[in-house]
């Protein structure tokens, strides 16, 4: 009975790794891959979760379409190992304790508030109302206006790329 | 054995804050887009917890519009990183503090 538990700890503890290995990184090529192992289990605790199809969306979209192209452009450029300067006085002194302000924050919500004793049903609790039949209804029914603007939001982003990446004459 | 959604939460927050860490101490340009992708990564975590949670399909649905907005941005962001490299021969955010050369 303790194999979800199990599950949810392997990949916590997989992806806050694969988190702190993108920080660690000198070389822009081990954090994407570090990046890659973050997704890879974030997918598999949406599997946990019981949202199979954006698990698979996850690896196939994520992990697939866009690293593969982060990675390409790494590959590249190949710029290698990122210099340390430090021009910015500013993030040093003000943005550690942002961070761990927002850090503090969440946690004092998360443990204030009602949520955290509702439990989410995972994987073999699946009640039927996150198939992805019913998704796509949901998708093509309410969301239908955002689905085709996002469409346009992608032509827009397309075109963009084109422009940008085009040389300059 | 159910796992209770503030774990999920928890996981969330540590992965977002750790994303906002390395987009603060980052210094090539890739490398923090990667952290703008990691803070949306724990984000969505966050939306499929609350959505289970609530048994709603809305959380899932707005996972859907953040990986296309992900998608464009990871696009329209790597054609800048292209042109940066082609002009300025260098990945470095300190070094690039100008907007036209």
């Amino acid at each position: 009975m303790m194999g979800p538990l199990i599950v949810f700890f392997a990949c916590a503890v997989l992806a806050v790794a694969g988190a702190i290995l993108l920080i660690l990184a000198r070389e822009p090529i081990h954090s994407a891959l570090s990046l890659i192992l973050v997704m890879v289990a974030l997918a598999i605790l949406y599997l946990l979760l019981g949202a199979e199809f954006i698990s698979a969306v996850q690896i196939i979209v994520y992990a697939g379409a866009v690293m593969v192209l982060f990675v390409f452009v790494i590959m590249l450029l190949n710029f290698g190992v990122e210099e340390r300067t430090d021009f910015s006085k500013l993030a040093k002194y003000v943005g550690v304790p942002l961070g761990f302000f927002l850090l503090i924050e969440v946690a004092r919500w998360l443990y204030e508030s009602r949520i955290g004793s509702v439990v989410a049903s995972g994987a073999g609790t699946v009640t039927v109302a996150a198939s992805t039949r019913d998704l796509s209804a949901e998708l093509f029914r309410q969301y239908l206006f955002n689905f085709e603007a996002t469409s346009i939001l992608i032509l827009v982003a397309i075109l963009g790329a084109l422009v940008l990446a085009r040389k300059s004459q | 054995m159910i796992i209770p959604v503030s774990y999920y939460l928890v996981l969330s927050g540590i992965l977002f804050g750790l994303g906002v860490v390395a987009f603060i101490f980052k210094r090539n340009v890739i490398a923090v887009f990667m952290s703008i992708e990691l803070m949306l990564n724990a984000v969505n975590l966050a939306f499929v917890a609350f959505s289970r949670a609530h048994q709603q399909l809305d959380g899932m649905v707005f996972v859907f519009f953040v990986i296309v907005v992900a998608a464009a941005e990871a696009a329209v962001g790597l054609a800048i990183v292209i042109m940066m490299a082609q002009n300025r021969e260098s990945l470095n955010v300190e070094r690039v503090n100008l907007l036209k050369l």
